[in-house]
């Protein structure tokens, strides 16, 4: 749609004559009806109809502008359909990706499947279910625990690490040592995960003795692969935010480490939150290096620093690619997709305490 | 940046709190000092662990290495797999992730925004064997036909020598999942970027008479340049290393030039996919192999920094 | 001001500890024993009154082959000692045994035996030699998808020839000759391999270079050799789905994935043999033990080129490798008892109900069992 208000009238001078509002939708309209047609002379396909359609709408569009608003309105026409194409393709991945796990994940979701752990349940179970002979059993709670406490205490480590590095290479760093952490946080986003994974675990071993594998190992483990995702989208959000802020607040006798946390950091707080959130998406999947440092198990254990504990990931890829009954692997993979969509929720919630953060601290006159 | 510490706190007639400042003033620099030295320590580990693991398989005799020719014969298919798929997903993400993020800062309407912003956030979070089981599920028999239409009409192109694969399961294929999973990563960081462009400069834009394309063209990705190419290395590093979903979606074997045909293989998926069973020199192999992708993201990532540095003067900490 | 920050801070992270105590305070494991459930859960249920007074934790790692296997040897153990709780990380072969040689884990699960330098190692790990059990068998089917198709006989060197992409469509002569009542349809083969390596892979291709020297050149290794193309597909899941998915495929894979998918019978002697559970435990008590192994230790060389009637040739082993002493007496016994059930023929069945594995033979049960006995405790 155009956005100037300016009415469609060819009678002054002052301003250039417009395409009339209903243009677009009327292109549209014709584009579908050739997109039909093209589509239709090389065998009807959605995917040609909508190719089709597109250049059509797009060609029409633009000459059509072009012609009557002149050469640089045309432009803007063309590059406006042209992101909304891309919003538009980019929707059907996506949300296949969504409907995937939500058709795939919701037959076994619900209380039972998240209040439960795995511990004991074989694929015999999963036989006699699939027969009707006993109800479906066997959840996901221990990996949720496992998730939500490994997670958490990876976050706990990397945020604080990850956020003052950042405030360090923008406000403060000058000289080798800044350039030399730029430089390495680069390397460091290079890290395959199941190094990070091997390194904790050689860590672990080497400070409390051979074979040692509980939560906080994995914590590190993923602390590794965390901390360069915040450094870096922490940086480039602090980067953006005007020095005239940051002079006003010397110009008012404020110390520099005040008008960081005070003025500098509300302001960016919005893109630091959304880069924990990423940060943590990066790494709350991951399943190979869980498995070296936190170990694998189907019982329930709730102390990060003793003990196997079992993760999401690890979960859904061990349900999916090696379900319990190789003949029935059915409830397996039900099981499989749940867990998916359990970790999406999770994900879903610490986005939404993410934008609570920043909604809290951002300044109130920002967008 | 010319103004310093020092040149903020020491006004002409300083009282008694500067001493205090400076003392908070200290304790935090020191802070953000050692937040930065804990990640080249930890580092350090890392390289030395990487390192130490990966010399018996660099200094190996050539013939006990898989393939029987030394190390780089093994490995340099791999390479080639990892950036053909890591190029494809940029080549397809890039454009649409910055389609959206203009669609959301610019073009939707203000409340449909939030609500896609909010969306996107969370398909970054969707765990990649995810990815992999709908790679396979649903992508991989949609675009079967495609391929075998590149193979049928483009074929003289070495890029699409056919047979393009029965099951649709190529290296294209995965290059488009991984384009998937790091759309959102871009779109999140570029629609931050966008949605910073200081509002005087977009007004400025627009009073002048520039259309909206104009006025982005003009304030916008100027000013979101540096943002959006970070944005796109994250990406970058994510699609190189990603394991899980293109072990589960290719169909790996040995080196082809056809990407619509099965073959070729990732370093990643390689270590996926061979490091549980692997021992002895085998896993040195691999985590050799680790180092060399580590070598890749290094070398990628200093090249956007310096696109990135070149264009500093936008940035508002100049 | 300062205060309205700190509350705003901690709102969120109140939640969030809220959350967590919620979540841990929720959950339970799962009721396995329902009444209605069949005798045998009932029966493991039943005794574990009489014998729990074992508590603690046991943890072992390896082949994700044995991960079904394990899960139903842990569920069945726990439930004898309800104060046990057993893990098994899937990590691997390779990464079972070295975590074993290295003293991490007191036993470990291996597609392959210990190798010599392995048991040096092991020996020095545990203060006493190294065992190799032989405790899980799996044999390995060909799924294939040719509608109307039903039986297939296949040579060995005819599977060779598939798998080596020498015999490239269907209605090939040497395919035919060995199918003389099949109409077989003129359609290109596309053979299915694991991308993964595995110890399916190893077991196949070992078979292979055994029973068909002469039409199988490529070297034994986990990884499927570099140079042939086919189809490749991750994890036994992957490479059933792969079959599936179009007709002309064949493909190898761990019996039990197979459910009702045609398979080929495979030629032992002047005989076709269909997989099964017997034929494959045959083929294993049948093989001899592996040259310079200690007298109580039971790694096999599987005999594949076996013309021995109604063996199986084509068959996975997956030991458990265990220390003949620990030191630790808590670790010890949990692992003796373990074992102990795990080479029990409620074990086995029990491994076999629910991964669909071959239960060892009673003479093999026995001598393993005995070697199980004599591990020295503290």
């Amino acid at each position: 749609m155009t956005t100037d208000a300016v009415p469609a009238t060819a009678t002054g001078t002052l301003t250039h004559r417009r395409l009339p509002r209903y243009a677009p939708a009327v292109t549209l309209a014709l584009s579908a009806a050739v997109g039909a047609g093209l589509s239709a002379a090389v065998g009807f396909s959605v995917p040609a109809f909508v190719v089709g359609a597109l250049l059509a709408y797009m060609a029409t569009i633009t000459i059509a502008a072009g012609v009557v608003e002149g050469r640089r309105k045309a432009v803007d026409r063309l590059v406006t359909s042209l992101v909304y194409a891309a919003f538009g393709i980019a929707l059907v991945p996506l949300t296949s990706v969504v409907w995937s796990v939500l058709a795939n994940g919701l037959p076994r979701f619900g209380a039972e499947f998240l209040t439960t752990s795995l511990r004991n349940v074989t694929g015999l179970h999963d036989q006699q279910a699939a027969e009707g002979l006993a109800p479906y059993i066997g959840g996901a709670y221990h990996a949720v625990l496992g998730t939500f406490l490994i997670t958490a205490l990876a976050t706990l480590i990397s945020v604080p690490v990850g956020l003052l590095a950042s405030i360090y290479l923008v406000e403060y760093g000058r000289g080798r040592l800044a350039r030399a952490i730029t430089f390495f946080v680069d390397v460091m986003t290079g890290i395959p995960s199941i190094v990070a994974g091997l390194f904790a675990a050689a860590l672990f071993g080497v400070l409390f003795g051979v074979g040692t594998r509980n939560g906080f190992a994995g914590a590190v483990a993923l602390s590794v692969l965390m901390i360069p995702v915040v450094v870096r989208s922490s940086e480039e959000m602090l980067r953006i935010v005007p020095n005239e802020l940051r002079e006003a607040a010397y110009a008012l006798g404020i110390p520099k480490w005040r008008a960081v946390v005070r003025v500098v950091l509300p302001t960016a707080i919005s893109g630091i939150a959304s880069g924990i959130t990423l940060a943590i998406a990066r790494v709350v999947g991951e399943t190979a290096p869980l498995i070296v440092t936190a170990g694998f198990t189907s019982s329930i254990n709730n102390n990060p620093f003793a003990d196997w504990m079992m993760s999401l990931p690890a979960y859904v890829y061990s349900q999916a690619m090696r379900p319990l009954s190789g003949s029935t692997p059915e409830p397996s993979l039900d099981r499989a997709w749940a867990a998916a969509l359990t970790l999406v929720i999770i994900v879903m919630a610490l986005n939404l305490v993410a934008r609570l953060v920043a909604r809290l601290f951002a300044p109130k006159n920002s967008r | 940046m010319t103004i310093t510490t020092t040149d903020v706190q020491t006004p002409p007639n300083a009282s008694s709190t500067p001493a205090k400042n400076r003392a908070g003033d200290r304790n935090f620099s020191w802070a953000t000092r050692g937040a930065g030295m804990l990640i080249l320590v930890v580092l350090a580990g890392v390289a030395a662990f990487l390192l130490l693991e990966s010399l018996p398989a660099l200094s190996a005799d050539p013939a006990d290495i898989e393939g029987g020719e030394g190390f780089f014969a093994y490995v340099w298919p791999l390479v080639f797999g990892t950036l053909a798929a890591a190029l494809i997903a940029l080549i397809v993400a890039t454009p649409l992730a910055l389609g959206i993020a203009l669609f959301i800062s610019h073009y939707a309407p203000r409340r449909l925004s939030q609500g896609l912003g909010y969306v996107v956030d969370l398909l970054a979070a969707i765990p990649s064997v995810v990815y992999g089981l709908w790679g396979i599920q649903w992508l991989a028999p949609n675009v079967r036909g495609a391929w075998q239409w590149l193979a049928d009409h483009l074929g003289f192109v070495p890029l699409f020598t056919g047979p393009a694969s029965a099951t649709g399961r190529t290296l294209m294929t995965a290059g488009l999942v991984l384009a998937v999973m790091i759309l959102p990563i871009i779109t999140a960081i570029a629609r931050e970027v966008f949605l910073q462009t200081p509002a005087l400069h977009q007004e400025a834009a627009l009073a002048l008479g520039a259309t909206r394309w104009e006025m982005i063209r003009m304030t916008v990705l100027p000013f979101g340049r540096p943002g959006l190419i970070s944005g796109v290395m994250l990406g970058l590093g994510r699609a190189l290393g990603e394991t899980m979903a293109v072990a589960m979606v290719l169909s790996t074997g040995g080196f082809t030039w056809s990407m619509v045909t099965s073959g070729n293989s990732t370093i990643a998926a390689e270590i996926a996919l061979d490091f549980p069973e692997s021992a002895g020199l085998k896993t040195n192999t691999l985590i050799a192999a680790g180092l060399v992708l580590f070598v890749i993201t290094l070398a990628v990532n200093m090249a956007a920094r310096r696109v990135v540095t070149r264009r500093q003067a936008f940035s508002g900490a100049n | 001001m300062n205060l309205s920050i700190a509350r705003r801070g901690l709102a969120p992270l109140a939640v969030a500890g809220a959350a967590a105590l919620v979540l841990a305070a929720c959950g339970s494991d799962p009721d396995t024993n329902p009444a209605d459930d069949t005798e045998n859960a009932g029966d493991t249920a039943d005794s574990s009154e009489a014998d729990s007074d074992l508590s603690g934790s046991l943890n072992g790692a390896g082949a994700s082959s044995q991960e079904a296997a394990q899960q139903a040897w842990i569920a069945g153990f726990q439930q004898q000692h309800p104060g046990v709780t057993v893990n098994y990380a899937p990590e691997g072969s390779g990464a079972g045994r070295e975590q074993f040689t290295s003293g991490a884990v007191p036993f470990a699960g291996t597609d392959a035996y210990l190798d010599d330098e392995e048991l040096v190692a092991a020996e020095e790990a545990c203060g006493a030699p190294a065992v190799d059990l032989p405790l899980y068998i799996d044999p390995i089917a060909l799924p294939y998808n040719l509608p109307g198709v039903d039986t297939l006989n296949l040579r060995p060197e005819v599977i060779a020839g598939i798998f080596d992409e020498q015999i490239t469509t269907w209605n090939d002569p040497a395919i035919a000759e060995s199918n003389p009542d099949v109409t077989l349809p003129d359609l290109p083969i596309t053979p299915v391999h694991r991308s993964d390596e595995s110890g399916t892979t190893e077991n196949f291709v070992d078979y292979l270079s055994k029973a068909a020297p002469q039409a199988w050149p490529h070297e034994v290794s986990g990884d499927w050799p570099a140079g042939l193309s086919g189809e490749a597909a991750a994890q036994t899941p992957g490479v059933i789905q792969a079959v599936e998915a179009a007709e002309g495929t064949i493909g190898y894979a761990s019996a039990a994935a197979v459910g009702d998918m045609t398979t080929v019978a495979v030629g032992v002697g002047d005989e076709f043999v269909e997989y099964s559970a017997e034929a494959a435990a045959a083929v294993v008590a049948s093989s001899p033990q592996a040259e310079g192994r200690a007298e109580n230790d039971f790694a096999v060389d599987l005999a594949r080129d076996t013309t021995e009637s109604g063996n199986y040739p084509i068959v996975l082993i997956s030991y458990i490798v265990a220390c003949t002493a620990y030191d630790d007496a808590a670790t010890g016994e949990l692992t003796q008892a373990y074992l102990s059930y795990l080479a029990s023929e409620e074990g086995q069945q029990a491994a076999a109900d629910a991964a669909g594995s071959a239960p060892i033979s009673d003479e093999m049960r026995a001598d393993v069992q005995s070697v199980i006995d004599s591990i020295e405790i503290g």
